[in-house]
């Protein structure tokens, strides 16, 4: 590929600054990818407070037996809106913020491939979850009937008001985000690489972003066809998920789960590729197993669109689905244990140092691994049905998403943000935001277990007082954890206007530019980078073992 | 004709975010309306007519910049890219809904009339295809035959694939007279197709009593094939920016980036039309 020019000299209207526009309009109709990274990650940000104080309103409620602070309709939409705000609002945006950010770093493009498109996919989020969003200070509420949509609970008047069909073109808006975001990510990772790097060459973050990218753009239509149909079934007389009409409520958890299952891993395969790009900076040796790590990455990819049915062992499945669902969910703990062995095996016997996010990190393959366990006891059917729809399941995947892909955000953010602020965070506060926080989301999810598996249904404002003890130590550790992320918020906003005033080498990380082509630029970056590609690549991560 | 030998990055983007603001403005509107608000319609014409705005404008600067060779050839392989994985997506939108049809005619109705079910609930509910379930939701109908007017249309769709192809080669060996004429061809059996399903279903809801509400056989015929007849109209109005363009002598044989990305959603469209022939109206 030919050298890259940001613009171009066909138009007088042309000026030849290299720096980014000025106020407000700068961000609107920006098509850099570093601006456009960062309006998604500020975005994810403000989201993972928003529905982080759906959780607050959940743990209040659920404090003490009783109804104490709000109605039980109200509770539902906030258990609802806090899943549907947490997953297309803060923790899909964050990663393809960081995928805009540091993709074209790494494989040494200039931008994106389609830069236009990119500025889309973000408006066209917001856009999503301001319709969502709206559905609050509606007549009947934000939608209370899970963020799964079931029929018919989602179609009966009493718990739609009018928020229904807000939430499902929202579904469609963030569909159509989530897919421009895909396509481009593929387009920028085939077509714009640097000439002299390989796909097996190219850092495991971009491996897995390249792998989710497909997974997006293979299961978004399925969901948007899925409450397109609901939208008919409730406004235009259809029968899809009507018995009577010759429908069938099931074949919408079938279609949910074919796009729900391969969705939960859009959300944690980046995080596997983050933590593989973390790890071995700290560890001082480069990852080990690379290629493993990709196959890896591609089986559960893989694999996440034949378990789907593992949502609905209790619906009442054929006994042969039931085995068949059975087997092939376990089956992918083989391809995640070898993601958990080889950063094991790539901090054997490394030069480790902990700053925060290594700290970060470290805790995401422990508190991850115990989320995979419980993911293996539910895979079992017969055990699942003990399990179903209780408070282990909330447990379970809590484990997988809060101190795995949160945590690994928060790694990334720590990581990252030096780099592109050119300013280092204060080590200290950082260490204490990870100390609160691992001990604090331990306190909070690990006693949800023994209620679930007590038989404390989920989704519910009240409960019986045998489960109030854990309930009570569960929201005492929902409160720290909440208040503790101000910490991060703090780190934040502190790093971008100077942090702790050191001036950030280059690298920024002892060897880091061993591992990745970004820490050869300068800090902080500069607006356009990779104007002309890098001549040579860093092969150090894709070397086995020592 | 390409003078840019770098790859082109433009430097702000106004119409990304005016087609966002005319969606969202549109689907806030549709949502109005489904709720029975009166400021519904108003607020989805305005939305629609952003959003054309933003088509025009958008597409007639994209147009303009490739004409002017601003696009190398690695960005036409972007684009390239673009197009193709967004089909892809919308074969996965379609396959929902053919997943729908087989899992509905060979799961869903034979449960519903056998068994227990059949014993307890719908002991009169003969489990056959077409049905509009137990409930008989939607009352009497005469199910949509393969032979008729369908049959001609997909003479008419494939007979559409050939013209394409024929104004493709047509443009290849710089033959302009050949391209405008085999566009105008694809085209006009684009809109005739259209017409004819608008016929159809006419017919169906006039003369054979079958609607969208007609139970699971009404929904699932009148999505496939309404999301469809969809397709084919944005296929044939994008062919029709691209029988304009090339009048106004765009393209040339080594560089026409829009002609392909249209005939490719012109073929997707009949492919997915042969499917609708064989699992909706044959089987």
């Amino acid at each position: 590929m030919s050298a890259v020019v940001d613009e171009h000299d066909h138009h007088a209207d042309d000026h030849h600054d290299h720096g980014p526009a000025k106020g407000l309009l700068r961000w609107i109709t920006t098509t850099n990818h570093k601006d456009i990274g960062t309006l998604y990650l500020l975005f994810a940000l403000a989201m993972f407070f928003v529905g982080g104080a759906m959780a607050m309103v959940i743990r209040a409620e659920l404090f003490e037996p009783g109804l104490q602070f709000v109605d039980p309709a109200f509770f539902n939409s906030m258990t609802t809106m806090h899943a549907l705000v947490m997953v297309f609002g803060a923790v899909m945006p964050a990663f393809v913020g960081l995928a805009n950010w540091q993709i074209p770093l790494m494989i040494g493009a200039a931008d994106m491939a389609l830069p236009r498109m990119n500025n889309m996919s973000f408006w066209m989020l917001v856009a999503g979850v301001l319709l969502l969003a709206s559905t609050l200070f509606m007549e009947g509420g934000a939608p209370n009937g899970g963020w799964t949509l079931y029929p018919p609970l989602v179609l009966q008047p009493i718990t739609v008001g009018k928020a229904l069909p807000f939430a499902i073109f929202s579904v469609h808006l963030l569909g159509i985000s989530s897919i421009m975001g895909a396509i481009n990510i593929i387009a920028t990772i085939f077509n714009m690489r640097a000439p002299s790097m390989k796909l097996m060459d190219m850092p495991l973050f971009v491996w897995t972003w390249l792998i989710t990218a497909f997974l997006l753009i293979a299961v978004m239509p399925v969901f948007a066809g899925a409450v397109t149909m609901l939208l008919t079934d409730k406004f235009f007389h259809t029968s899809f998920f009507n018995a009577a009409g010759g429908g069938d409520p099931v074949l919408y958890e079938h279609i949910f789960w074919f796009f729900g299952h391969p969705e939960v891993y859009i959300m944690i395969l980046p995080t596997f590729g983050v933590a593989s790009t973390i790890i071995p900076v700290f560890a001082r040796k480069p990852l080990f197993g690379y290629a493993s790590m990709v196959w890896a990455t591609g089986s559960i990819a893989f694999l996440s669109f034949i378990v789907w049915a593992h949502h609905m062992f209790t619906v009442g499945l054929p006994l042969a689905g039931e085995l068949y669902f059975m087997y092939a969910t376990m089956i992918i703990a083989v391809p995640t244990g070898v993601k958990v062995f080889n950063w094991t095996a790539t901090m054997w016997k490394g030069a480790m140092t902990f700053e925060t996010p290594m700290l970060f990190s470290i805790a995401f393959v422990v508190l991850f691994t115990m989320g995979g366990f419980t993911g293996l006891m539910m895979s079992i059917a017969p055990s699942d049905f003990q399990y179903h729809d209780t408070y282990f399941i909330v447990a379970h995947f809590h484990y997988t998403l809060v101190p795995a892909s949160v945590f690994i955000l928060m790694a990334a953010g720590y990581f990252w943000l030096p780099k592109w602020t050119g300013h280092m965070y204060n080590e200290k506060i950082g260490q204490l935001h990870f100390w609160i926080s691992v001990v604090s989301v331990n306190v909070l999810f690990f006693p949800q277990h023994f209620l679930g598996l007590a038989g404390m249904p989920r989704r519910i404002p009240d409960y019986a007082v045998q489960f109030a003890d854990w309930n009570m130590i569960s929201s005492v550790g929902g409160f720290i954890f909440g208040v503790s992320q101000l910490l991060f918020l703090y780190i934040v906003i502190d790093t971008i206007r100077g942090g702790t005033g050191e001036k950030v080498s280059d690298e920024v990380w002892e060897d880091a530019a061993k591992h990745s082509l970004e820490w050869t630029l300068p800090s902080p970056l500069p607006y356009h980078t990779w104007t002309t590609p890098p001549t040579v690549v860093p092969t150090e991560h894709v070397l086995d073992s020592h | 004709m390409s003078t840019n030998t770098a790859y082109y990055i433009p430097h702000k983007a106004t119409w990304p975010v005016i087609g966002t603001a005319g969606l969202v403005t549109m689907l806030a509107g549709f949502a109005n309306y489904l709720n029975g608000s009166s400021i519904g319609p108003a607020l989805m014409v305005v939305g629609l007519l952003i959003f054309i705005t933003m088509l025009v404008g958008w597409f007639t600067l994209q147009a303009t910049e490739s004409e002017t060779g601003m696009y190398n050839h690695e960005v036409g392989i972007s684009y390239r890219h673009g197009m193709m994985w967004f089909i892809f997506s919308e074969i996965v939108f379609f396959a929902v809904f053919f997943g729908t049809l087989w899992y509905t005619r060979n799961l869903s109705v034979p449960w519903l009339g056998g068994g227990a079910t059949k014993e307890l609930l719908w002991p009169a509910f003969d489990a056959t295809w077409p049905t509009n379930g137990p409930g008989k939701v939607g009352g009497d109908f005469e199910p949509m035959g393969a032979w008729g007017l369908p049959f001609l249309n997909t003479l008419i769709l494939l007979t559409s694939g050939v013209t394409c192809t024929w104004a493709h080669h047509g443009l290849l060996a710089n033959n302009r007279d050949q391209l405008i004429k085999g566009l105008i061809a694809t085209v006009a059996l684009g809109f005739l197709f259209v017409s004819f399903q608008a016929f159809e279903y006419h017919e169906a809801y006039t003369e054979m009593g079958l609607t969208l509400g007609s139970g699971v056989y009404g929904s699932t015929f009148f999505m496939l094939t309404g999301f469809h007849g969809f397709h084919v109209c944005v296929g044939a109005i994008i062919l029709s920016v691209v029988l304009f363009r090339s009048a106004r002598g765009h393209f040339k044989p080594e560089n026409h980036f829009a002609f392909e990305a249209a005939a490719w959603y012109w073929h997707f469209v009949d492919v997915v039309w042969l499917g609708l022939f064989i699992f909706v109206y044959l089987l």
